[in-house]
This record gives structure tokens, C-alpha cells and sequence, in this order.
């Protein structure tokens, strides 16, 4: 509050509804969704999160009027141990101004969609019932992100971190008991384990961080922190730098701990989106680039964020080039492109880092959102196929939607009772690139949106991506060779499966009946898309490489300090453009020159082992497995088995606590102690209550004269007490 | 021994003899009308202690009212002296044996330890009887006016009780 | 100028005599003319203190013992006259369905 006592405040006393409006609709849909359609509750979380948005502007005109100025806002205390103190503390500043934008702003974007999309995903996997519970999560995540963003301490911030990986678990599971194509398992299950216990390594690192912080530093409050800097020993910073990079390798999906990000596909579509590729997945860069006068005071720690940041671009791009799954080369290709914001702000990029991120929010959603609605045409296409098998007569094909899906519903149960289905009999993945092909006529509007992200992304002039990778690029050719090097080769290979990826869905032939019969999604899911898709094309707009265009430096730079605006550099911008062309014509020679057929190997197979590496993702999981989960699930074993059960169980607890327990529970106690002791007292008591109750039952003849005898019994003793006390 | 004293002496004894009498008497009329006796002698020495109005209710009250009533009764229920077969054979010795006992203490505690000091006025030197009265309605209306009250609804209440306690009821007869 | 004490022991008399009364006698009848003479024993000792003591709270207590006792008498009375129609008896032996 002290920093802001001088400026005029503005709006900034809605910051703390930032987190109540999602809670107040989450709160609404818990309580009484059970009596709201399906559009009421869609229309509850998504105002939610639009009023947070709406509350996002309003801040934002806040601070632009106080120049970026950091604002703070107390809601409550929270402790106060000694001389350490915190609370919940609004901060909004440049950087949290930015961040709130795009979490709410896409975020809102994703819930409309979701509405559309969850509709037919409960019918297709049959449990209509989880569409409510969908939407509270989503609301859950956009508080937890707030508190997050809005945090002004990193224990505030962990809070939020914490939150949002909590969500981002419940929501991996939403569909705990199926899997990928929805048949019963637990993988989805294990995917959302996975997650979950990735995340923690990181958390553990985050933590350690945070202790070390505040056995140097005294305390936890960004600013406190910050100001200290130069007093504290180097080391110490890049002690918590590294510790703070270790968190980021786990929520931002880097290089050691990135392998829970593509198993977390397992999530509905809307959450890959929003959680696993705009907003939550940043909230590593938002950390090191909130961090910055940490980082930027040990130069070594910098250069480690930013080799781990290109290795990473590097690496899960080459994998997803070689992947089949529409989803999982969007999963590796969000896992790549956090590389590059990591790496950024690794260099101390941090304007460059937080441009990517915006972008990539932009046309990530945009291209996960469209390859959600191409699942859900496939999946379409797949039941009118179904459907016209199983009805020769062929009325299905213009049957009316809800016809469709009653027959859907009725045919999955079917299905899933009789075992064996003729449209069925063979397991049905509608995300398969595989199966597709074609569907640009008939998806037509999806088509162009996934156009306009896949030009975004592939880092073509002037889409956005350009721009801002192109901004990442020329900091890294100034400071990190290494890191440029590997960046330039990683945004060739974007553009390569960017392209791969264009070339097998849209253009070619259907190679699938489900293809063939798909079918374009309705409005309340192109509309948001085509709104992300304007953003995709000109989100580029925010931050131009010209003098006066560098509108988000100049924004950001009340909070981050001062940040250098570099101009167009057109050697680095010219190779990384023709690398990119070059890159989608050597898409094309292969996957379009000559369709894709059906039944074809992958062109790349040509590779060899670079591609079956590419393919099976560099055998990671196969190594993790090998180093860490089977020598863990050994050591668990033997605690189990020798340990636990042979040791404690068998021996400690059933030899040494029950024997003994046994000896003296029926030897001491029950023998001796009650038997002989307890019992016969109480015995006793009874038999001579008894012999005495016999005794005394004989004064009560019944006579009034002796009654009253015996109250002038009482009357002469009470008088002798009277004249002898 | 002066009169007063000779006075007090003779009453003292009429009074003990006849609560004697009422308390030996096989005969339960004979039993009444000694303790009317008793009552008047009581109302007597109301009056020597110069509290004419509680004398005057003593004789209508008590030895009229709740006399009659007693002997209304015996009447009813018949005079006839019960049969000698006593089923408590240690009542009789213990009972007076404690009787005795509580005179003593009572005496003993009453004259020595709440003994009150002074002497009973004599009923010349009292306030006149008219005076006396006056003063007791006055005392009984303003500062006892509830407890009276009271007292009215109690005996109402007792009537009531009595005429419902004898009043035999037709529908258990038939 | 009769002392107090004398009053106080001749009400002490007349209360034993009561109290023998009660015990002694079986009548039912006689048991409660005991107690009226119980009764009257105190009001005797109330009214000889109240001369002592100069004051008429003595005599207005005695006549609120009196009506009491006209009403405690009413009731009484006719309690003795329902035993006698249920038991054909006023002996008080009769009555001894209490004893335990």
C-alpha cells in the first residue's frame, strides 16, 4: 500500500476480485449447477472469468495511468512469525497487468469454447453429468492463476503455483477412469499422477528456493528481496536462481522434468489449451522474468536457464515431428516454444520472453482449440459412418443432431455391453493424423484458423510468432551463440512439423471414413477461434522491432527496469524466415507433392533411428524408467516387503507388540487384574448392596405411626446436635 | 403466688388434662369434646395475653368450626373404639420414650438457648381491646394484604378439594 | 407477671401430648385431633413471644395458622372419610399398602 500512497489508485481496489468472481461462479455452479442447463452453467463460469477479464482492463488502465508504477493491494493478513510477516497482497504492475490479460482474456475465449466442446465430449464418453464439474475447475484454475500472477510475495505466488497445479491434475484425470480413446483404464489416471509428481520435483526445488531466500534475504516480499540483491553473496543467488530453475523445469515443462506435459494431453482439449499450453505452462517464465534482478546479478545462473531453455526447443522439437498424434505434436511443439521464452529470459530477454509468451498463449490456444475441433469432427464423421452401417436405408446422414447423438450414446452402450460392434470392432483414434486428411473441405472455417496459427507459429513475417521469435533470436545471436544456434535450428524444425502437420490433416485425401463424413463445429467453437486467430495473425502488433513501436517494452520496463529496444536485425530475421520457407517446402515435397495415402509409412522413416527416436521421444520415458522409476519402485518394494511387512509386521508387530500385548492382556489383565481384582470388587459391591437393600427393605412396613416415628426420631436427634453443638 | 400466677397455674392444668383426656379416651366423641375443652382453655390464655381477636377466632374457628366438622364425621363414620390388637409392638414404649426425650430437648432448648427475655404483659396494661383490634385489622390489610389474599384462595382451593375428595361419583356406582 | 418460660413449657406439654397423639393412637380421627393440638401448642408459643416482644406479627401469624389449618382440616377430613368408604375402617394399620 505504501508505494501507491502517492499515486492516484484508481481501480486498483478490484484487484482482489481478479480471484472472486471465478471463485463466486465456481461457488454458483457447485451449489446449485445440479439445476442449471447446460448453457446456464457454461454462461455462469464463463462470465466469471469474463468479469475477470473485464477487471484485467480495468486495472490496466490503472496502471498505464500511474506509468506501469507497481501497486499494491492488502486483502489480509495472512502470519506473522517473528520478523517474518505476510499477506495477501495484490501487485499490480506491468508485468502482472500483462499476465492477467492474457490468462483471463484467453481464458474467457476458452470457456465459451469449452461450452461447445464439453457438450458433445460427455456425450461422447457417455457421463453427462461431469459437464458441470468441468467448468468448476476451469473457474478453480483461472483463481488459482490469479493468485499467481497477482502474488506479491513468492509464497503468494507458490500458493498460486501450487493451485494451479492442483487443477491442472484434477483436470489431466477429468476422465480418470478412460483413456486417450476413452476405453476403460487407469491412463489417464497414471497421466494426471504424472503430472502431479513431475511438478512436485519442481515444487521441491521452488521450496528449497524459497528457504534459502528467506534465510539470506530476511524475507519473501518481491520488493525486500529485490533491493537486497547487491548485499547478498553471489553464491546464495545462484543457489536460489537453480532452485528456481528446477521449479521451472517442472511447471514450464523444460529439460529434465518436461515428460509430464505430453502425457497431460490426456485432459479434455480445452484444458490443453488453456492450462498445458497459454497460461499455466508460463508461469515458469512469468517466475524467472519476475525474478529478473535475481538472475540478472549472476550471469552463470542466466546461462544455464537459457542452454536448458534451447535444448529443450531443440530437443521436443525434433519429437514432434515425428509424432502421429494431432495433439501430441502440439503438446511437443508447446514444450519447444517454452524453450524459447525460457531461454529468453534466461538471457535477460525478459521483454522478448514475455512477448513469446503472449503470442504463444495466442495461437497455442488458437491451434489447440482447432485441433479440438478437428477431434470432434473426426469423432462426428466417425459416428454418421457408424451410423450409416448399421442403417443401409442411410436416413442417419441427415438425421437431426440430436437424433445423431441419442444414436451415439445408445450405440457406445451397445458397444460396450456386446463387446464386439461391426463400426466399432476396430479401436477408433480420432486424434490419429493418420486417419485424416482432407478435411479442409469440409472444416472449412477450422482449416483457416489452424492456418493462421500454423503461420504464427512457424514464425512467418508478419504473423505474430515472427516477431516474437524473431526478437528471441537476435538477443540470443548478441549474447549466447550456443543458444542461438540451437534456437535457429529448433524454429527450422517448428515450421517443418507445423507444416507436416498441415499437410496430413487438411490437404490430400481422407484417409479415414471418419474423415470423409467430418463435419464443421458449431459457432459457440468458431467463434472463439476465429477471434484467437486475429489475435494469432496481428498479436505481432504489440511489440514491433521499429522505433516508437516497442509498445510492450516500454509497457514492461517500469517493472522489469531498464530493457534495450533492438531494431530489426535482418540477418537474423532473414535466416530465421527462409529457414522457415525452406522448412514447409520440405514439408510439402514429402507429405504433399504426392499425398499422404493411406497405410503409408512416414516419409521421415527414410531417417532410420533419428526417426524412430523422434517417433518414441527420444526413449525418455524408457530412461526414466530405467534410472528412476524401476530402481524406485525396487527400493519401495523391498521397504514393503522386507522392511515394512517382513521386519515390522511379521516380526515387531505380530512377535514383540502382539505377543507381548497378548501375554499381558490375558495373562495380567483379564486373569488376574479383572478377574480376581475388578470383578470381584464389583461382585462384592452388588452382593452386599444387595444382602443390605434386603436389610433395609424391612424398615419400610408400610405403617404411617412407625413414618412418623421416625421423623420424631429425626426431629430428637437434630435437637440433641442443637444442644450439644 | 399472686393471682395471675394462680390463674395461669389452674388453666395450665385444666388444659394438659384435658389434652390428656383427649389422648386416652377410648371413646372418639369423648376425644372431641376434650379437645374442645382444651381449645377454650387455649382462647383463655390468648386473652390473658392481651390478643382478644385471635382468642375470639380460637372459639369460633376452632373449637366451632373445625370441631363440628370433626364431630360431623364421627358421626358419619361411627364412634365405635377399634379393636386392641396392636401390630407394632415396640410403638408404644418408643413413642414415649421419645416423646419424653423431645420434651426435654424442646424445654431445655427453649428456655435456655432462644430463651426470649421479659415478662407476658398482663392484660391490664395491655392496649384496650378495641384498639387492639383496629391496629391488627390495620396490620393484616396494608402490610399482610397478599399473604391474605393468599390465604382466600387456599381455602378455596381446600373447599374444592373436599367436595371433590367426598362427592361420590354416580357413573363408578352404577 | 407471668415469666414467658411458663407459657413456653406448657406449649411444650401440649406439643409432646400431640406428638404422643399421633403415635400412639390408631384412629385416624384421633391422630388428626392430635395434630390440631400440636397446632395449637405453637400458636400458643407464637402469641406469648409476640407479647414479649410487643408486636402483632405474632398474632397475625397465629391467624394465618388458623385458616391454614381450617383448610388443612377440610382436606383432611375428607381424605379420612374416602379411606373409610374404600377400607370400611378408620384404623390407620389398615393402610399400609406402601410398605416396600
Amino acid at each position: 500500500m505504501h508505494l501507491s500512497e502517492s499515486v492516484n489508485t484508481g481501480f486498483l481496489f478490484l484487484a482482489p476480485w481478479l480471484v472472486f468472481f471465478p471463485v463466486i461462479g465456481l461457488l454458483i455452479n457447485t451449489l446449485f449447477g445440479h439445476k442449471f442447463s447446460e448453457r446456464m452453467i457454461g454462461a455462469v463460469a464463463s462470465l466469471a472469468s469474463g468479469a475477470a477479464f473485464v477487471v484485467s482492463v480495468l486495472l490496466y488502465v490503472t496502471v498505464s495511468g500511474a506509468h506501469g508504477e507497481a501497486m499494491r493491494w492488502q486483502l489480509a493478513e495472512w502470519m506473522h512469525i517473528g520478523t517474518l510477516s505476510l499477506d495477501w497482497t495484490f501487485r499490480v504492475d506491468s508485468l502482472s497487468t500483462t499476465m492477467m490479460l492474457v490468462v483471463s482474456g484467453v481464458g474467457t475465449l476458452i470457456h465459451i469454447y469449452a461450452i461447445g466442446y464439453m457438450h458433445e465430449d460427455v456425450r461422447f464418453k457417455n457421463d453427462v453429468g461431469r459437464f458441470r464439474r468441468f467448468f468448476v475447475f476451469l473457474n478453480l484454475f483461472i483463481a488459482a492463476m490469479m493468485v499467481l500472477i497477482t502474488g506479491d510475495s513468492y509464497l503468494m505466488l507458490f500458493v498460486g503455483w501450487e493451485g494451479v497445479g492442483l487443477c491442472s491434475f484434477l483436470l489431466v484425470g477429468f476422465w480418470y477412469e478412460l483413456d486417450l480413446l476413452a476405453r476403460p483404464s487407469w491412463s489417464n489416471s497414471f497421466a494426471a499422477v504424472k503430472a502431479f509428481v513431475a511438478n512436485r520435483v519442481g515444487d521441491f526445488g521452488f521450496l528449497i528456493a524459497t528457504f534459502i531466500m528467506f534465510w539470506a534475504f530476511g524475507s519473501l516480499q518481491f520488493d525486500k528481496v529485490f533491493q537486497q540483491v547487491p548485499t547478498v553473496a553471489p553464491g546464495v543467488i545462484i543457489a536460489i536462481t537453480l532452485f528456481f530453475l528446477l521449479g521451472v523445469t517442472g511447471k514450464s515443462a523444460q529439460v529434465p522434468l518436461y515428460v509430464w506435459l505430453p502425457d497431460a494431453m490426456a485432459g479434455p482439449t480445452p484444458v490443453s489449451a488453456l492450462i498445458h499450453a497459454a497460461t499455466m505452462v508460463t508461469a515458469g517464465v512469468y517466475l524467472v522474468a519476475r525474478s529478473a534482478p535475481l538472475y540478472s546479478s549472476v550471469p552463470e545462473a542466466q546461462n544455464i536457464v537459457a542452454l536448458v531453455g534451447a535444448v529443450t526447443a531443440l530437443f521436443a522439437a525434433t519429437i514432434a515431428a515425428g509424432q502421429f498424434d494431432i495433439k501430441k505434436v502440439l503438446a511437443y511443439s508447446t514444450i519447444s516454444q517454452l524453450g524459447f521464452m525460457v531461454a529468453a529470459v534466461g538471457m535477460g530477454a525478459y521483454v522478448a520472453g514475455i512477448f513469446h509468451l503472449v503470442t504463444h498463449a495466442f495461437f497455442k490456444a488458437l491451434l489447440f482449440l482447432s485441433a479440438g475441433s478437428v477431434i470432434l469432427g473426426m469423432e462426428r464423421g466417425h459416428h454418421h459412418a457408424a451410423h450409416a452401417n448399421h442403417d443401409n436405408h442411410g436416413k442417419g446422414k441427415k438425421g437431426k443432431r440430436k437424433e445423431e447423438r441419442h444414436d451415439a450414446r445408445a450405440e457406445r452402450s451397445h458397444s460396450d455391453s456386446e463387446g464386439a460392434d461391426e463400426a466399432h470392432g476396430e479401436v477408433f483414434d480420432p486424434g490419429d493424423m493418420r486417419n485424416m486428411g482432407g478435411l479442409r473441405k469440409t472444416m472449412p472455417v477450422t482449416f483457416w484458423v489452424y492456418m493462421a496459427g500454423m503461420v504464427a507459429l512457424s514464425g512467418i513475417p508478419p504473423f505474430s510468432g515472427f516477431w516474437s521469435k524473431d526478437e528471441i533470436l537476435l538477443d540470443a545471436s548478441m549474447h549466447n551463440q550456443a543458444a542461438y544456434w540451437l534456437l535457429t535450428i529448433a524454429a527450422f524444425f517448428t515450421a517443418f512439423y507445423m507444416g507436416r502437420q498441415i499437410w496430413m490433416v487438411f490437404f490430400g485425401e481422407a484417409r479415414h471414413e471418419a474423415a470423409a463424413r467430418a463435419e464443421e463445429s458449431p459457432k459457440v467453437i468458431t467463434v472463439p477461434l476465429i477471434i484467437l486467430a486475429a489475435l494469432a495473425v496481428l498479436g505481432g502488433a504489440l511489440n514491433l522491432p521499429f522505433e516508437g513501436f516497442h509498445n510492450l517494452g516500454h509497457w514492461l520496463e517500469a517493472t522489469l527496469g531498464e530493457v534495450e529496444s533492438l531494431p530489426l536485425n535482418l540477418q537474423v530475421a532473414g535466416i530465421s524466415t527462409l529457414l522457415a520457407l525452406l522448412a514447409i517446402l520440405i514439408s510439402w515435397l514429402m507429405y504433399a507433392r504426392k499425398p499422404f495415402a493411406k497405410d503409408q509409412t512416414d516419409p521421415l522413416a527414410s531417417l532410420g533411428l533419428f526417426f524412430k527416436g523422434m517417433n518414441n521421444k527420444w526413449w525418455m520415458d524408457e530412461l526414466y524408467h530405467l534410472l528412476f522409476i524401476n530402481p524406485y519402485i525396487k527400493i519401495s518394494y523391498f521397504i514393503a516387503e522386507v522392511i515394512d511387512w517382513r521386519f515390522w509386521h511379521d516380526w515387531f508387530h505380530e512377535k514383540v507388540i502382539m505377543g507381548t500385548y497378548n501375554w499381558i492382556s490375558f495373562t495380567g489383565l483379564n486373569e488376574y487384574a479383572d478377574q480376581k481384582g475388578i470383578d470381584a470388587f464389583a461382585n462384592g459391591l452388588g452382593t452386599w448392596t444387595q444382602s443390605l437393600a434386603g436389610t433395609l427393605r424391612k424398615v419400610q412396613n408400610g405403617f404411617v405411626r412407625s413414618y412418623a416415628l421416625s421423623i420424631l426420631l429425626g426431629v430428637v436427634l437434630i435437637l440433641g446436635y442443637l444442644i450439644f453443638k | 403466688m399472686t393471682l395471675d400466677l394462680a390463674l395461669f397455674l389452674l388453666l395450665a392444668l385444666i388444659a394438659i388434662a384435658s389434652a390428656l383426656g383427649m389422648l386416652i379416651s377410648r371413646n372418639t366423641v369423648y376425644s372431641a369434646l376434650y379437645l374442645v375443652l382444651n381449645f377454650v382453655t387455649v382462647a383463655v390464655f390468648y386473652l390473658l395475653l392481651s390478643a382478644p381477636f385471635i382468642a375470639m377466632v380460637q372459639i369460633t374457628v376452632y373449637a366451632g368450626a373445625i370441631m363440628v366438622l370433626f364431630l360431623f364425621v364421627i358421626m358419619l363414620l361411627g364412634a365405635e373404639g377399634l379393636p386392641k390388637s396392636e401390630v407394632l409392638p415396640w410403638q408404644k414404649p418408643l413413642a414415649i420414650g421419645l416423646s419424653v426425650l423431645l420434651f426435654a430437648e424442646a424445654a431445655y432448648l427453649l428456655v435456655t438457648k432462644s430463651r426470649p427475655v421479659g415478662n407476658v404483659l398482663p392484660p391490664a396494661e395491655a392496649v384496650n381491646a378495641t384498639e387492639n383490634l383496629q391496629q391488627l385489622g390495620i396490620a393484616l390489610f396494608r402490610d399482610y394484604l397478599l399473604p391474605f389474599e393468599v390465604v382466600s384462595i387456599l381455602l378455596l382451593v381446600a373447599m374444592v378439594g373436599a367436595i371433590v375428595l367426598t362427592k361420590k361419583e354416580r357413573k363408578a356406582r352404577q | 407477671m407471668i415469666p414467658v418460660d411458663y407459657y413456653i413449657i406448657l406449649s411444650a406439654i401440649l406439643f409432646t401430648i400431640g406428638v404422643l397423639g399421633v403415635l400412639v393412637r390408631r384412629n385416624a380421627l384421633i391422630i388428626f385431633m392430635s395434630i390440631e393440638l400440636m397446632l395449637n401448642a405453637a400458636n400458643l408459643a407464637i402469641v406469648a413471644f409476640g407479647s414479649v416482644f410487643e408486636s402483632f406479627s405474632g398474632q397475625i401469624f397465629v391467624f394465618f395458622v388458623i385458616a391454614v389449618a381450617a383448610a388443612e382440616v377440610a382436606v383432611g377430613l375428607a381424605l379420612i372419610v374416602e379411606i373409610f368408604r374404600s377400607k370400611r375402617s378408620i384404623d390407620v394399620d389398615q393402610v399400609s399398602s406402601l410398605k416396600g
